[in-house]
């Protein structure tokens, strides 16, 4: 891109940072939000700033399928449950704030130690010989996905399937079950 | 073909790593302190997602396809997760009329 040479590193890394406060925020909200909607919005929300992450890292192919499958299928199967369920009040007992307590302090310790072996690795930096900027777009991925993984890609298929047939099994009513 | 972005110029991966461990951290305080067994699973849903990010910003930096092909896998895997668990849940209050997990502790001793 030769004529936004001068500007464009300055806008990457200013979209980057804003991007990583973003979903660090709404990663918070999920789970501080005391009304489960609030919670599926917020994390579709997270969902979308990590796809600009994926597009900044030019990963474009999964930043399209994290929007579709994500944000698109998922999500709405969230949504879909929680009204389904008619969890509009929250009915969930207020945890001891000893518990609260302990299970903050666990996932604060957990990301001092992934700070301290973040922080020992070395800088890598990629080398201009053989680096190649395609390799995220969907020409490059799917001759590796059809050449390299074919087996992984058919048995997800069949994981797929069973899949398919346990939620139908599971989501079944039972006779002498009571309705809703 | 070889132009490096400008964002793997400027930004170290230490950020990136730095960022999805984040993530990650919260997903798992997210499982320690709520009760309610569909926000356990979105915090589940957002540690999956921090390591996707992990391993496609490692998989740009280095530019191999091969980590980027495994994202999609946890994806399809994660697709697949969400279709049984939700199941489960949805069977769990039609039995109990309360998705607490608390609740659901008959098999805990």
């Amino acid at each position: 891109m030769p004529p936004f040479q001068g500007e464009q590193p300055i806008m990457a890394e200013k979209l980057f940072y804003f991007l990583s406060f973003l979903s660090i925020l709404s990663a918070l909200m999920v789970v501080f939000s005391k009304n489960p909607v609030h919670s599926v919005l917020y994390l579709i929300l997270t969902f979308f700033s990590l796809s600009g992450h994926y597009i900044l890292l030019n990963a474009q192919f999964l930043a399209v399928v994290n929007i579709i499958v994500y944000a698109g299928a998922i999500m709405v199967l969230f949504l879909f449950v929680i009204m389904f369920l008619n969890m509009k009040t929250e009915s969930e007992k207020p945890l001891s704030w000893l518990m609260k307590l302990s299970g903050t302090l666990a996932g604060g310790l957990l990301l001092v130690i992934f700070v301290g072996v973040i922080k020992q690795a070395d800088r890598f930096v990629p080398s201009e010989v053989d680096f190649n900027s395609q390799v995220g777009l969907v020409e490059n991925l799917g001759a590796v996905l059809y050449k390299d993984f074919l087996v992984p890609f058919e048995l997800a298929s069949v994981l797929f399937l069973a899949a398919m047939v346990g939620a139908v099994m599971l989501g079944r009513r039972e006779a002498g079950e009571r309705n809703f | 073909m070889t132009e490096i972005p400008e964002i793997i110029r400027l930004v170290p991966l230490q950020h990136f790593m730095l960022l999805s461990s984040i993530l990650f951290c919260i997903g798992v305080v997210g499982v320690l302190t709520r009760r309610n067994a569909l926000i356990i699973f979105m915090s589940i849903e957002l540690m999956l997602n921090a390591v996707n990010l992990m391993l496609i910003s490692v998989a740009s930096y280095h530019s191999d396809p091969a980590a980027q092909v495994f994202v999609f896998f946890i994806m399809a895997v994660a697709a697949a997760e969400v279709a049984v668990g939700l199941a489960i849940i949805v069977m769990v209050y039609r039995n109990t009329r309360n998705i607490d997990v608390d609740f659901l502790n008959n098999l805990k001793w």
